[in-house]
Protein backbone atom coordinates (compact mmCIF):
# COMPACT_ATOMS: atom_id res chain seq x y z
CA UNK A 1 0.00 0.00 0.00
CA UNK A 2 1.33 3.34 -1.50
CA UNK A 3 1.62 5.97 1.82
CA UNK A 4 1.05 9.51 1.02
CA UNK A 5 3.61 11.62 1.97
CA UNK A 6 2.72 15.46 1.31
CA UNK A 7 5.44 16.81 3.72
CA UNK A 8 7.48 18.48 0.57
CA UNK A 9 4.72 20.57 -0.59
CA UNK A 10 4.57 23.45 2.05
CA UNK A 11 7.92 24.08 1.77
CA UNK A 12 7.81 24.29 -2.12
CA UNK A 13 4.70 26.59 -2.13
CA UNK A 14 7.04 29.76 -3.50
CA UNK A 15 8.41 27.71 -5.89
CA UNK A 16 5.16 26.61 -7.62
CA UNK A 17 3.85 30.10 -6.82
CA UNK A 18 6.22 31.26 -9.51
CA UNK A 19 4.49 28.32 -11.35
CA UNK A 20 2.10 29.35 -11.38
CA UNK A 21 2.83 33.10 -12.35
CA UNK A 22 4.01 32.18 -15.39
CA UNK A 23 1.18 30.20 -16.49
CA UNK A 24 -0.89 33.04 -16.17
CA UNK A 25 1.22 35.35 -17.53
CA UNK A 26 1.51 32.72 -20.69
CA UNK A 27 -2.70 32.44 -20.27
CA UNK A 28 -3.11 36.28 -20.23
CA UNK A 29 -0.66 36.91 -22.80
CA UNK A 30 -2.03 34.60 -25.37
CA UNK A 31 -5.64 35.49 -24.65
CA UNK A 32 -5.09 39.28 -25.16
CA UNK A 33 -2.74 38.11 -28.45
CA UNK A 34 -4.80 35.46 -29.31
CA UNK A 35 -8.15 38.64 -29.41
CA UNK A 36 -6.31 41.22 -31.03
CA UNK A 37 -4.72 38.48 -33.79
CA UNK A 38 -7.75 36.59 -34.09
CA UNK A 39 -10.11 39.45 -34.68
CA UNK A 40 -7.93 40.15 -37.53
CA UNK A 41 -7.97 36.86 -39.26
CA UNK A 42 -11.77 36.50 -38.57
CA UNK A 43 -12.12 39.93 -40.48
CA UNK A 44 -9.72 38.92 -43.09
CA UNK A 45 -11.48 35.69 -43.47
CA UNK A 46 -14.92 37.51 -43.60
CA UNK A 47 -13.18 40.41 -46.47
CA UNK A 48 -13.67 40.48 -50.26
CA UNK A 49 -10.13 40.22 -50.91
CA UNK A 50 -9.95 36.55 -51.59
CA UNK A 51 -6.19 36.74 -50.71
CA UNK A 52 -6.27 37.84 -47.29
CA UNK A 53 -8.89 35.28 -47.14
CA UNK A 54 -7.11 32.37 -48.33
CA UNK A 55 -4.37 33.31 -45.73
CA UNK A 56 -6.45 33.19 -42.70
CA UNK A 57 -8.34 30.26 -43.89
CA UNK A 58 -4.85 28.72 -44.58
CA UNK A 59 -3.64 29.82 -41.20
CA UNK A 60 -6.53 28.75 -39.13
CA UNK A 61 -6.59 25.44 -40.69
CA UNK A 62 -2.80 24.69 -39.98
CA UNK A 63 -2.93 25.45 -36.22
CA UNK A 64 -6.13 23.57 -35.53
CA UNK A 65 -4.60 20.82 -37.79
CA UNK A 66 -1.30 20.32 -35.86
CA UNK A 67 -0.75 19.49 -32.15
CA UNK A 68 -0.34 22.04 -29.89
CA UNK A 69 2.70 19.93 -28.33
CA UNK A 70 3.76 20.07 -31.94
CA UNK A 71 3.22 24.01 -32.14
CA UNK A 72 5.32 24.37 -28.85
CA UNK A 73 8.08 21.94 -29.91
CA UNK A 74 8.75 24.29 -33.22
CA UNK A 75 8.59 27.81 -31.29
CA UNK A 76 10.77 26.31 -28.50
CA UNK A 77 13.21 25.41 -31.17
CA UNK A 78 12.89 28.06 -33.21
CA UNK A 79 11.87 31.09 -31.83
CA UNK A 80 15.17 31.30 -29.40
CA UNK A 81 17.39 31.24 -32.67
CA UNK A 82 15.24 33.95 -34.21
CA UNK A 83 15.22 36.37 -30.88
CA UNK A 84 18.95 36.35 -30.50
CA UNK A 85 19.53 37.33 -34.13
CA UNK A 86 16.70 39.70 -33.96
CA UNK A 87 17.50 41.10 -30.41
CA UNK A 88 20.79 40.40 -30.62
CA UNK A 89 20.62 38.20 -27.40
CA UNK A 90 23.49 36.59 -26.15
CA UNK A 91 23.58 33.29 -27.75
CA UNK A 92 22.08 30.28 -24.63
CA UNK A 93 20.01 32.96 -22.68
CA UNK A 94 16.53 31.53 -21.58
CA UNK A 95 13.73 32.47 -24.54
CA UNK A 96 11.97 29.64 -23.07
CA UNK A 97 9.05 32.04 -21.97
CA UNK A 98 9.25 34.05 -24.77
CA UNK A 99 9.12 31.10 -27.00
CA UNK A 100 6.13 29.54 -24.99
CA UNK A 101 4.42 32.88 -25.26
CA UNK A 102 4.55 33.26 -29.56
CA UNK A 103 3.54 29.45 -29.56
CA UNK A 104 0.48 29.67 -27.26
CA UNK A 105 -0.46 33.12 -28.69
CA UNK A 106 -0.36 32.22 -32.83
CA UNK A 107 -1.94 28.89 -32.04
CA UNK A 108 -4.84 30.27 -30.04
CA UNK A 109 -5.77 32.64 -32.25
CA UNK A 110 -6.65 29.88 -35.09
CA UNK A 111 -9.27 28.83 -32.18
CA UNK A 112 -9.96 32.69 -31.31
CA UNK A 113 -10.43 33.79 -34.51
CA UNK A 114 -13.30 31.08 -35.68
CA UNK A 115 -15.46 32.18 -32.19
CA UNK A 116 -15.07 35.86 -33.30
CA UNK A 117 -16.00 34.45 -37.23
CA UNK A 118 -19.13 33.25 -35.65
CA UNK A 119 -19.85 36.38 -33.59
CA UNK A 120 -19.41 38.99 -35.98
CA UNK A 121 -21.77 36.49 -38.10
CA UNK A 122 -24.22 36.72 -35.47
CA UNK A 123 -24.85 40.51 -35.68
CA UNK A 124 -28.06 40.94 -38.29
CA UNK A 125 -26.45 42.40 -41.91
CA UNK A 126 -28.48 45.18 -41.21
CA UNK A 127 -26.39 46.54 -38.95
CA UNK A 128 -23.92 47.17 -40.69
CA UNK A 129 -26.08 48.46 -43.90
CA UNK A 130 -27.16 51.34 -40.88
CA UNK A 131 -23.82 52.07 -39.61
CA UNK A 132 -22.82 52.61 -43.70
CA UNK A 133 -25.94 54.62 -44.22
CA UNK A 134 -25.16 57.31 -41.56
CA UNK A 135 -21.80 57.57 -43.59
CA UNK A 136 -19.31 55.24 -41.22
CA UNK A 137 -16.17 54.04 -43.11
CA UNK A 138 -15.86 50.09 -42.74
CA UNK A 139 -13.15 50.44 -39.89
CA UNK A 140 -15.80 52.70 -38.05
CA UNK A 141 -18.58 50.47 -38.40
CA UNK A 142 -16.66 47.55 -37.30
CA UNK A 143 -15.14 49.34 -34.28
CA UNK A 144 -18.28 50.99 -33.05
CA UNK A 145 -21.05 48.99 -33.89
CA UNK A 146 -20.52 45.25 -35.43
CA UNK A 147 -17.82 44.31 -33.20
CA UNK A 148 -19.25 45.37 -29.75
CA UNK A 149 -22.21 43.43 -30.24
CA UNK A 150 -20.02 40.33 -31.50
CA UNK A 151 -18.06 40.50 -28.66
CA UNK A 152 -20.84 40.70 -26.29
CA UNK A 153 -22.63 38.26 -27.62
CA UNK A 154 -19.06 35.78 -27.73
CA UNK A 155 -18.02 36.45 -23.96
CA UNK A 156 -19.09 32.89 -22.63
CA UNK A 157 -17.60 31.01 -25.64
CA UNK A 158 -14.33 33.27 -25.29
CA UNK A 159 -13.63 33.09 -21.58
CA UNK A 160 -14.50 28.99 -21.74
CA UNK A 161 -11.61 28.75 -24.57
CA UNK A 162 -9.79 30.60 -22.12
CA UNK A 163 -10.08 28.15 -19.17
CA UNK A 164 -9.23 25.72 -21.70
CA UNK A 165 -5.91 27.53 -22.65
CA UNK A 166 -5.10 27.71 -19.35
CA UNK A 167 -4.97 23.89 -18.93
CA UNK A 168 -3.29 23.80 -22.00
CA UNK A 169 -0.39 25.98 -20.25
CA UNK A 170 0.58 22.82 -18.92
CA UNK A 171 1.99 21.43 -22.04
CA UNK A 172 5.08 23.70 -21.91
CA UNK A 173 7.32 21.17 -19.26
CA UNK A 174 8.34 20.09 -23.15
CA UNK A 175 10.47 22.81 -23.08
CA UNK A 176 11.37 22.20 -19.33
CA UNK A 177 10.13 25.73 -18.23
CA UNK A 178 8.85 25.96 -14.89
CA UNK A 179 5.26 26.88 -15.40
CA UNK A 180 3.03 25.61 -12.89
CA UNK A 181 3.09 22.10 -14.01
CA UNK A 182 6.71 22.22 -14.47
CA UNK A 183 7.05 23.12 -11.03
CA UNK A 184 5.27 20.68 -9.20
CA UNK A 185 6.30 18.01 -11.70
CA UNK A 186 9.93 19.15 -10.93
CA UNK A 187 9.20 19.14 -7.14
CA UNK A 188 8.17 16.24 -6.86
CA UNK A 189 10.93 14.76 -8.77
CA UNK A 190 13.15 16.17 -6.55
CA UNK A 191 12.14 14.73 -3.58
CA UNK A 192 10.47 11.53 -4.99
CA UNK A 193 6.57 12.10 -4.11
CA UNK A 194 5.81 12.80 -7.93
CA UNK A 195 2.00 11.36 -7.04
CA UNK A 196 1.44 13.60 -4.18
CA UNK A 197 3.04 16.98 -6.03
CA UNK A 198 0.77 15.73 -9.36
CA UNK A 199 -2.27 15.02 -7.19
CA UNK A 200 -1.86 18.96 -5.65
CA UNK A 201 -1.45 20.52 -8.75
CA UNK A 202 -4.26 18.53 -10.45
CA UNK A 203 -6.70 19.68 -7.48
CA UNK A 204 -5.62 23.01 -8.00
CA UNK A 205 -6.25 23.36 -11.88
CA UNK A 206 -9.41 21.37 -10.78
CA UNK A 207 -10.19 24.32 -8.32
CA UNK A 208 -9.32 27.18 -10.80
CA UNK A 209 -10.83 25.87 -14.09
CA UNK A 210 -14.01 24.83 -12.16
CA UNK A 211 -14.69 27.84 -10.46
CA UNK A 212 -14.09 29.54 -13.61
CA UNK A 213 -16.45 27.82 -15.22
CA UNK A 214 -18.92 28.57 -12.48
CA UNK A 215 -18.26 31.64 -13.04
CA UNK A 216 -18.94 31.97 -16.75
CA UNK A 217 -22.49 30.11 -16.67
CA UNK A 218 -23.42 32.67 -14.02
CA UNK A 219 -22.41 35.27 -16.57
CA UNK A 220 -24.17 33.42 -19.30
CA UNK A 221 -27.38 33.27 -16.79
CA UNK A 222 -27.26 36.91 -16.28
CA UNK A 223 -26.62 38.04 -20.24
CA UNK A 224 -29.12 35.51 -21.06
CA UNK A 225 -32.14 37.27 -18.77
CA UNK B 1 -31.27 65.63 -56.69
CA UNK B 2 -31.43 61.89 -57.40
CA UNK B 3 -31.28 60.86 -61.23
CA UNK B 4 -31.53 57.25 -62.01
CA UNK B 5 -30.32 56.17 -65.46
CA UNK B 6 -30.60 52.88 -66.98
CA UNK B 7 -29.76 51.00 -63.87
CA UNK B 8 -29.24 47.45 -64.22
CA UNK B 9 -28.28 44.94 -62.04
CA UNK B 10 -27.89 41.12 -61.92
CA UNK B 11 -26.66 38.16 -59.01
CA UNK B 12 -24.94 35.87 -61.27
CA UNK B 13 -27.51 35.10 -64.04
CA UNK B 14 -30.47 36.84 -62.21
CA UNK B 15 -31.66 40.13 -62.98
CA UNK B 16 -32.54 42.23 -59.89
CA UNK B 17 -32.96 45.24 -61.63
CA UNK B 18 -33.46 45.94 -65.13
CA UNK B 19 -32.92 48.91 -67.63
CA UNK B 20 -34.08 51.08 -64.19
CA UNK B 21 -34.73 55.16 -64.65
CA UNK B 22 -35.81 57.87 -62.78
CA UNK B 23 -35.43 61.08 -61.17
CA UNK B 24 -36.58 62.95 -58.18
CA UNK B 25 -36.50 66.18 -58.07
CA UNK B 26 -35.23 68.80 -55.19
CA UNK B 27 -38.64 68.68 -52.47
CA UNK B 28 -40.16 65.97 -54.46
CA UNK B 29 -41.60 62.83 -52.41
CA UNK B 30 -41.69 59.81 -54.76
CA UNK B 31 -43.16 56.44 -53.52
CA UNK B 32 -42.26 53.36 -54.75
CA UNK B 33 -44.00 50.33 -54.66
CA UNK B 34 -44.59 47.04 -56.43
CA UNK B 35 -45.01 43.44 -55.10
CA UNK B 36 -42.39 41.25 -53.08
CA UNK B 37 -39.23 40.47 -54.84
CA UNK B 38 -39.78 43.10 -57.63
CA UNK B 39 -36.31 45.07 -56.53
CA UNK B 40 -37.30 48.00 -54.65
CA UNK B 41 -35.06 47.40 -51.64
CA UNK B 42 -32.27 46.80 -54.17
CA UNK B 43 -33.20 49.87 -56.36
CA UNK B 44 -33.19 51.83 -53.26
CA UNK B 45 -30.23 50.82 -51.79
CA UNK B 46 -27.92 51.67 -55.00
CA UNK B 47 -29.18 55.36 -54.48
CA UNK B 48 -26.75 55.16 -51.54
CA UNK B 49 -24.40 52.98 -52.76
CA UNK B 50 -25.52 50.21 -50.33
CA UNK B 51 -25.89 47.72 -53.12
CA UNK B 52 -23.60 48.15 -56.14
CA UNK B 53 -24.75 47.97 -59.68
CA UNK B 54 -22.98 46.51 -62.95
CA UNK B 55 -24.49 49.31 -65.37
CA UNK B 56 -26.10 52.57 -65.84
CA UNK B 57 -25.66 55.59 -63.60
CA UNK B 58 -26.99 57.01 -60.38
CA UNK B 59 -26.15 61.15 -59.75
CA UNK B 60 -26.71 61.98 -56.44
CA UNK B 61 -26.53 66.10 -55.85
CA UNK B 62 -24.17 66.25 -58.97
CA UNK B 63 -22.09 63.41 -56.88
CA UNK B 64 -21.90 59.92 -59.49
CA UNK B 65 -22.27 57.14 -56.83
CA UNK B 66 -21.02 54.13 -58.91
CA UNK B 67 -17.89 56.11 -60.06
CA UNK B 68 -15.22 54.06 -57.84
CA UNK B 69 -13.60 57.23 -57.17
CA UNK B 70 -16.75 58.58 -54.95
CA UNK B 71 -15.98 58.30 -51.28
CA UNK B 72 -19.17 56.92 -50.78
CA UNK B 73 -19.15 57.18 -47.09
CA UNK B 74 -19.04 61.32 -47.35
CA UNK B 75 -21.75 60.67 -49.38
CA UNK B 76 -23.83 58.90 -47.38
CA UNK B 77 -23.35 61.10 -44.51
CA UNK B 78 -25.84 63.89 -45.63
CA UNK B 79 -28.11 60.75 -47.29
CA UNK B 80 -30.65 59.44 -44.32
CA UNK B 81 -31.76 56.11 -44.59
CA UNK B 82 -34.54 54.39 -42.87
CA UNK B 83 -34.50 50.61 -42.81
CA UNK B 84 -37.72 48.21 -42.21
CA UNK B 85 -36.42 46.43 -39.34
CA UNK B 86 -35.04 50.44 -37.47
CA UNK B 87 -31.05 48.87 -36.91
CA UNK B 88 -31.13 51.16 -34.19
CA UNK B 89 -27.78 50.15 -32.75
CA UNK B 90 -28.56 47.87 -29.27
CA UNK B 91 -25.72 48.36 -27.56
CA UNK B 92 -26.25 52.42 -27.51
CA UNK B 93 -28.70 54.09 -25.50
CA UNK B 94 -30.88 56.41 -27.58
CA UNK B 95 -29.60 59.49 -27.58
CA UNK B 96 -25.87 57.85 -27.89
CA UNK B 97 -27.91 56.43 -31.12
CA UNK B 98 -28.39 59.91 -32.44
CA UNK B 99 -24.67 61.02 -31.76
CA UNK B 100 -22.39 58.98 -32.82
CA UNK B 101 -22.59 59.54 -36.43
CA UNK B 102 -22.34 63.29 -35.37
CA UNK B 103 -19.92 62.79 -33.93
CA UNK B 104 -17.61 60.41 -35.71
CA UNK B 105 -18.91 60.54 -39.23
CA UNK B 106 -19.10 64.77 -38.69
CA UNK B 107 -16.67 65.66 -36.60
CA UNK B 108 -19.46 67.61 -34.54
CA UNK B 109 -18.56 67.87 -30.80
CA UNK B 110 -20.63 66.42 -28.31
CA UNK B 111 -22.24 68.92 -26.80
CA UNK B 112 -23.66 70.40 -30.43
CA UNK B 113 -24.55 66.82 -31.31
CA UNK B 114 -26.53 66.32 -27.99
CA UNK B 115 -28.27 69.52 -28.43
CA UNK B 116 -28.97 68.58 -32.12
CA UNK B 117 -30.32 65.01 -30.92
CA UNK B 118 -32.40 66.15 -27.87
CA UNK B 119 -34.18 68.79 -30.41
CA UNK B 120 -34.86 66.11 -32.90
CA UNK B 121 -35.86 63.47 -30.55
CA UNK B 122 -38.36 65.96 -29.13
CA UNK B 123 -39.42 66.62 -32.97
CA UNK B 124 -40.94 63.24 -33.06
CA UNK B 125 -42.43 63.36 -29.96
CA UNK B 126 -39.49 60.61 -27.51
CA UNK B 127 -37.17 63.26 -25.88
CA UNK B 128 -37.93 61.75 -22.51
CA UNK B 129 -36.75 58.44 -23.72
CA UNK B 130 -33.37 59.90 -24.81
CA UNK B 131 -31.86 57.79 -21.75
CA UNK B 132 -33.42 54.20 -22.53
CA UNK B 133 -32.02 51.57 -24.77
CA UNK B 134 -33.35 50.56 -28.27
CA UNK B 135 -35.25 47.01 -26.41
CA UNK B 136 -37.27 49.47 -23.89
CA UNK B 137 -39.05 51.15 -26.74
CA UNK B 138 -41.82 49.87 -29.12
CA UNK B 139 -41.19 49.44 -32.73
CA UNK B 140 -43.31 52.29 -33.34
CA UNK B 141 -41.07 54.39 -31.26
CA UNK B 142 -37.60 52.63 -32.39
CA UNK B 143 -38.56 53.50 -36.04
CA UNK B 144 -39.36 57.10 -35.11
CA UNK B 145 -35.88 57.07 -33.34
CA UNK B 146 -34.55 55.89 -36.13
CA UNK B 147 -35.90 59.09 -38.69
CA UNK B 148 -34.58 61.28 -36.03
CA UNK B 149 -30.96 59.58 -35.56
CA UNK B 150 -31.29 60.07 -39.67
CA UNK B 151 -32.44 63.43 -39.50
CA UNK B 152 -29.29 64.36 -37.09
CA UNK B 153 -27.02 64.43 -40.18
CA UNK B 154 -28.72 67.07 -42.08
CA UNK B 155 -29.70 65.10 -44.81
CA UNK B 156 -30.23 66.41 -48.41
CA UNK B 157 -32.63 63.53 -48.93
CA UNK B 158 -34.02 60.86 -47.19
CA UNK B 159 -34.77 57.08 -48.46
CA UNK B 160 -37.09 54.56 -46.82
CA UNK B 161 -37.26 50.82 -46.99
CA UNK B 162 -41.04 49.83 -46.09
CA UNK B 163 -40.88 51.63 -42.72
CA UNK B 164 -44.34 50.56 -41.46
CA UNK B 165 -43.95 47.08 -42.52
CA UNK B 166 -42.66 45.31 -40.11
CA UNK B 167 -44.75 47.64 -36.70
CA UNK B 168 -47.83 46.61 -35.60
CA UNK B 169 -51.01 47.90 -36.86
CA UNK B 170 -51.28 50.72 -34.21
CA UNK B 171 -48.35 52.08 -34.43
CA UNK B 172 -48.15 52.64 -37.98
CA UNK B 173 -49.44 56.24 -37.83
CA UNK B 174 -47.35 57.58 -35.23
CA UNK B 175 -44.52 56.80 -37.65
CA UNK B 176 -46.19 58.27 -41.13
CA UNK B 177 -47.52 61.05 -39.44
CA UNK B 178 -43.51 61.99 -38.92
CA UNK B 179 -42.95 60.98 -42.56
CA UNK B 180 -46.23 63.47 -43.43
CA UNK B 181 -44.41 66.13 -41.60
CA UNK B 182 -41.28 65.34 -43.06
CA UNK B 183 -42.88 65.44 -46.51
CA UNK B 184 -44.60 68.80 -45.94
CA UNK B 185 -41.37 70.53 -44.86
CA UNK B 186 -40.02 70.01 -48.32
CA UNK B 187 -37.66 67.30 -47.60
CA UNK B 188 -36.92 65.14 -51.15
CA UNK B 189 -38.20 61.68 -50.05
CA UNK B 190 -38.09 58.44 -51.82
CA UNK B 191 -40.06 56.08 -49.81
CA UNK B 192 -40.65 52.50 -50.64
CA UNK B 193 -43.79 51.80 -49.26
CA UNK B 194 -47.13 50.26 -49.53
CA UNK B 195 -49.04 52.61 -47.34
CA UNK B 196 -51.54 53.81 -50.59
CA UNK B 197 -52.84 56.65 -47.64
CA UNK B 198 -49.45 57.69 -47.25
CA UNK B 199 -48.86 57.77 -50.80
CA UNK B 200 -51.90 59.75 -51.83
CA UNK B 201 -51.25 62.35 -49.04
CA UNK B 202 -47.97 63.28 -49.68
CA UNK B 203 -46.05 61.84 -52.83
CA UNK B 204 -45.87 63.60 -55.90
CA UNK B 205 -45.22 60.45 -58.09
CA UNK B 206 -45.78 56.91 -57.79
CA UNK B 207 -43.47 54.28 -59.16
CA UNK B 208 -44.59 51.05 -59.51
CA UNK B 209 -41.80 47.91 -60.10
CA UNK B 210 -42.10 44.15 -61.25
CA UNK B 211 -39.64 42.07 -61.79
CA UNK B 212 -36.81 44.39 -61.58
CA UNK B 213 -38.15 46.83 -64.01
CA UNK B 214 -39.97 50.35 -63.57
CA UNK B 215 -43.26 49.45 -65.14
CA UNK B 216 -44.91 52.47 -64.11
CA UNK B 217 -43.71 55.88 -62.88
CA UNK B 218 -46.65 58.24 -63.07
CA UNK B 219 -48.11 61.55 -61.01
CA UNK B 220 -50.36 60.64 -58.44
CA UNK B 221 -53.65 61.55 -59.61
CA UNK B 222 -52.87 59.74 -63.01
CA UNK B 223 -51.67 56.42 -60.72
CA UNK B 224 -54.32 56.42 -58.67
CA UNK B 225 -56.74 57.15 -61.42
CA UNK B 226 -55.76 54.82 -64.11
CA UNK B 227 -52.43 52.69 -64.24
CA UNK B 228 -51.84 51.74 -67.24
CA UNK B 229 -50.33 48.68 -67.14
CA UNK B 230 -52.07 45.85 -65.81
CA UNK B 231 -49.86 44.47 -63.59
CA UNK B 232 -50.05 47.52 -61.55
CA UNK B 233 -54.19 47.49 -61.87
CA UNK B 234 -54.06 44.13 -60.14
CA UNK B 235 -51.35 44.96 -57.89
CA UNK B 236 -53.41 48.28 -56.87
CA UNK B 237 -56.50 46.58 -56.53
CA UNK B 238 -55.16 44.29 -54.12
CA UNK B 239 -53.31 45.99 -51.59
CA UNK B 240 -56.29 48.59 -51.54
CA UNK B 241 -58.59 46.40 -50.55
CA UNK B 242 -57.28 45.92 -47.00
N1 LIG C 1 -27.63 38.84 -52.26
C1 LIG C 1 -28.54 38.36 -53.13
N2 LIG C 1 -28.25 37.33 -53.94
C2 LIG C 1 -29.14 36.84 -54.81
N3 LIG C 1 -30.38 37.35 -54.97
C3 LIG C 1 -30.74 38.40 -54.20
C4 LIG C 1 -29.85 38.96 -53.24
N4 LIG C 1 -30.48 39.99 -52.63
C5 LIG C 1 -31.70 40.06 -53.18
N5 LIG C 1 -31.88 39.10 -54.11
C6 LIG C 1 -33.06 38.89 -54.93
O1 LIG C 1 -33.33 40.07 -55.62
C7 LIG C 1 -34.73 40.26 -55.74
C8 LIG C 1 -35.12 41.64 -55.32
O2 LIG C 1 -34.94 41.78 -53.92
P1 LIG C 1 -35.43 43.08 -53.16
O3 LIG C 1 -34.81 44.27 -53.80
O4 LIG C 1 -35.18 42.87 -51.74
O5 LIG C 1 -36.98 43.09 -53.46
P2 LIG C 1 -38.14 43.89 -52.73
O6 LIG C 1 -37.52 44.87 -51.79
O7 LIG C 1 -38.90 44.53 -53.83
O8 LIG C 1 -38.96 42.87 -52.01
C9 LIG C 1 -35.39 39.16 -54.93
O9 LIG C 1 -35.87 38.18 -55.82
C10 LIG C 1 -34.28 38.61 -54.09
O10 LIG C 1 -34.47 37.24 -53.87
MG1 LIG D 1 -37.68 45.02 -49.70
Amino acid sequence: MYEFDWSSIPGALPFLWRGMCISLEITLTAIGVGILWGTLLALMRLSKLRVLGWFAAGYVNLFRSVPLVMVLLWFFLIVPQLLEKLLGLPPGSDARLSSAIVGFALFESAYYSEIIRAGIQSVPKGQASAAYALGMTYGQAMQLVILPQAFRNMVPLLLTQAIILFQDTSLVYVSALADFFGAAYKVGDRDGRLVELLLFAGAVYFVICYSASLLVKRFQKGTSA
Amino acid sequence: MISIRNVSKHYGSFQVLADCSTEVAKGEVIVVCGPSGSGKSTLIKCVNGLEPFQQGEIWLNGISVGDPKTNLPRLRAHVGMVFQNFELFPHMSIIDNLTVAQVKVLGRNLDESTNKSLKLLDRVGLKTQAGKFPGQLSGGQQQRVAIARALCMDPICMLFDEPTSALDPEMINEVLDVMVELAREGMTMMVVTHEMGFARKVAHRVIFMDHGRIIEDAGKEDFFGTPRSERAQVFLSKILQH
